[in-house]
């Protein structure tokens, strides 16, 4: 203990030194000598050293440099080939079929999954054990079998009738392959698949809101439906919406699962055409950097309504890219005049 | 019915507490085993006593917060919850329920401010959608906007109207609380603990709020451990045990002379004794 503790000086201390430096221990009951402190706001501070730091840093460094080098001059990547697609009428064509598909089931599905995620909520035994059992039926089968079931759903049921049930009042009848096209299989199954998942996400969220919000609302005489939009899903939208958009940007990407009904979107376009030219990967090249486009556009909007949401959930609000850029220059480019400048 | 509840229903006054023998269970556990007290319009009853001496609940039953499994509780004669129709009690409508809670307001332990919304918005959110069509009270957006920072002003936070809950200190949020329990300008406000939850510098604040609610002639119902508090401003101190009421009275005489050993009991152990230098 004590060795550890105490360093030894490398002179051995006679009692003539100890009087020299501190004087002679006259007051053995005053703790501290009186002895000036210098002021150190004037010292130059130097940062500590991080040898390992630096070398981590070159290395990462190193290999991205080595993978765009790679992705840059290795001619078959094929970037010509790239470009000449890239914007080709038909690749564009089968991007907005993409994006109609995602925003159609991406809102059928959020809309659902809410009602879906209520009616789990409720204290109805009938309606939690509907909507428990749509979500593990959709969540049990791959999202494959469901889009080919639906699609082949005229070979169970001939024709898909409205009327009254167990009478013979019919409104409407239809042979089901009019009615069940491609596009309508393809909404079909990303939709309710789509449901059973947002449905989960969106009851998590309602579940993460303090009880004690509810019970104000309700002893202000709130009613039920303001309390829950003006009260809850706001509050329950931060826990939701990092969730939400993850199965939006999976979503993006997984309705190029429906080329298997041969509906031409992005995915199943690019197919199409580098079955008839043979150049595999750059096509897939060309689908991949739409779907990177689309994601990161989709990042940006979630930046945004996330930070709409976390009013009054953190004290002060970060700073926005665009509003750091702003500062930057207010501070940095006008030297002189303004140089505080406030946000 | 008692004849005291007809006649002060009769005479119109505003905020008459009636609770006759109200009991309530959890699970197999009875929380209220029979209570009945009666408060005066503008009337300031505190209610003292250990934990889970059924004190919270007993409030929380006069706004319906709490369902009560046996006995009333009624307001200017006019029955929580219920309806009489001949010789029997008829559930009331949710929609019914929330005009009867518009009378009563209510300040939480936790304060339970609405975090994304700004005070002033905390504030204005019932009187523009709580009162229901005919309510005198009912006004106009702009009118409750400048009540709103009436009220705000009146618990000393104008200038915090804009500032969102979490921005504020523990008192400053009860603070709002209390002006947001008061936008309906109710009959009846109950505070559930309102200064448990506060760091004890900011427990004054809040209490000289609420001393001056107790001459503004609203009547009061208000759960607390400050003892200090209590012998100030109430006109009736109320002590619970064991889901039952053990005696209530003026301050003077529960806390200086109780009648009942439990009573004692607790005061010789909440009360400090005087600081000794």
């Amino acid at each position: 203990m004590t060795a550890a503790t105490v360093r030894t000086p490398s002179a051995p201390v006679t009692p003539e030194a100890v009087s020299a430096e501190t004087g002679p221990p006259a007051v053995p009951e005053s703790p501290t000598p009186a002895v000036p402190q210098p002021d150190y706001a004037a010292y130059r501070v130097v940062p500590a050293r991080r040898p390992w730091h630096w070398v981590g840093t070159g290395f990462v460094a190193l290999g991205v440099v080595a993978v765009l080098w790679s992705l840059a001059t290795n001619p078959r990547w094929e970037w010509g080939v790239v470009t000449q697609w890239f914007t080709a009428q038909s690749v564009v064509t089968g991007l907005v079929e993409t994006l109609k598909l995602t925003a159609i089931s991406g809102a059928l599905g959020f809309i659902l999954g809410f009602v879906l995620a209520l009616m789990r909520l409720s204290s109805s035994p009938l309606l939690v054990s509907v909507s428990w059992t749509f979500s593990w039926i959709f969540r049990s089968t791959p999202l494959l079998v469901q889009v080919l079931l639906w699609y082949n759903l005229g070979y169970l049921y001939e024709k898909i009738t409205l009327g009254i049930p167990f009478t013979d009042v019919r409104f409407f009848e239809t042979q089901t392959t009019t009615l069940i096209s491609q596009f309508a299989a393809a909404v079909l199954g990303l939709t309710l698949n789509q449901a059973a998942y947002s449905a989960e996400i969106i009851r998590g969220g309602i579940l993460s809101v303090d009880q004690g919000q509810l019970e104000a609302a309700s002893a202000l005489g709130i009613p039920a439906w303001r309390r829950n939009t003006r009260i809850v899903l706001p509050q329950a939208m931060r826990a939701i919406l990092p969730t939400a958009f993850n199965e939006i940007i999976g979503l993006v990407k997984g309705t190029s699962i429906v080329y298997v009904l041969a509906y031409s979107e992005l995915f199943y376009t690019v197919q199409v055409i580098y079955n008839r030219t043979q150049q595999v990967l750059p096509l897939l090249l060309v689908a991949t950097l739409w779907y990177i486009v689309i994601t990161s556009v989709l990042s940006i909007f979630q930046y945004y309504i996330e930070r709409h949401y976390s009013k009054g959930a953190v004290r002060n609000l970060p700073l926005t890219p665009l509003q750091k850029v702003r500062r930057f220059f207010a501070t940095h480019a006008t030297t002189g005049l303004n140089a505080r400048s406030p946000r | 019915m008692s004849t005291a509840l007809q006649t002060s229903a009769a005479q119109g006054t505003r905020g008459h507490v009636e609770i006759t023998n109200v009991r309530k269970s959890f699970g197999t556990t009875e929380v209220l085993k029979g209570v009945s007290l009666t408060v005066q319009p503008g009337g300031v009853a505190v209610i003292v006593g250990p934990s889970g001496s059924g004190k919270s609940t007993l409030l929380r039953t006069i706004n319906h917060l709490e369902k009560v499994d046996g006995g009333y509780i009624a307001i200017d004669g006019e029955l929580v919850g219920y309806e009489v129709r001949g010789n029997t009690l008829h559930e009331l409508r949710e929609k019914d329920i929330l005009r009867q809670r518009t009378n009563i307001g209510m300040v939480f332990q936790n304060f339970n401010l609405f975090p994304h919304l700004t005070a002033l918005e905390n504030v204005t959110e019932a009187p523009v959608v709580a009162l229901q069509p005919g309510d005198p009270r009912r006004k106009s957006k702009e009118e409750v906007r400048r009540r709103g920072l009436e009220l705000l002003d009146r618990v000393g936070l104008k200038d915090r109207a804009d500032a969102y809950p979490r921005q504020l200190s523990g008192g400053q949020q009860q603070r709002v609380a209390i002006a947001r329990a008061l936008a309906l300008d109710p009959k009846i406000l109950l505070f559930d603990e309102p200064t448990s939850a506060l760091d004890p510098e900011l427990v004054n604040e809040v209490l000289d709020v609420i001393r001056e609610l107790a001459t503004s002639g609203t009547t009061l119902l208000i759960v607390t451990h400050e003892m200090g508090f209590a012998r100030d401003v109430a006109d009736t101190v109320v002590f619970m045990d064991q889901g039952q009421i053990v005696e209530s009275g003026p301050p003077q005489e529960i806390f200086s002379n109780p009648r009942e050993e439990r009573t004692r009991s607790f005061f010789s152990k909440v009360i400090e004794p005087a600081f000794n230098i």
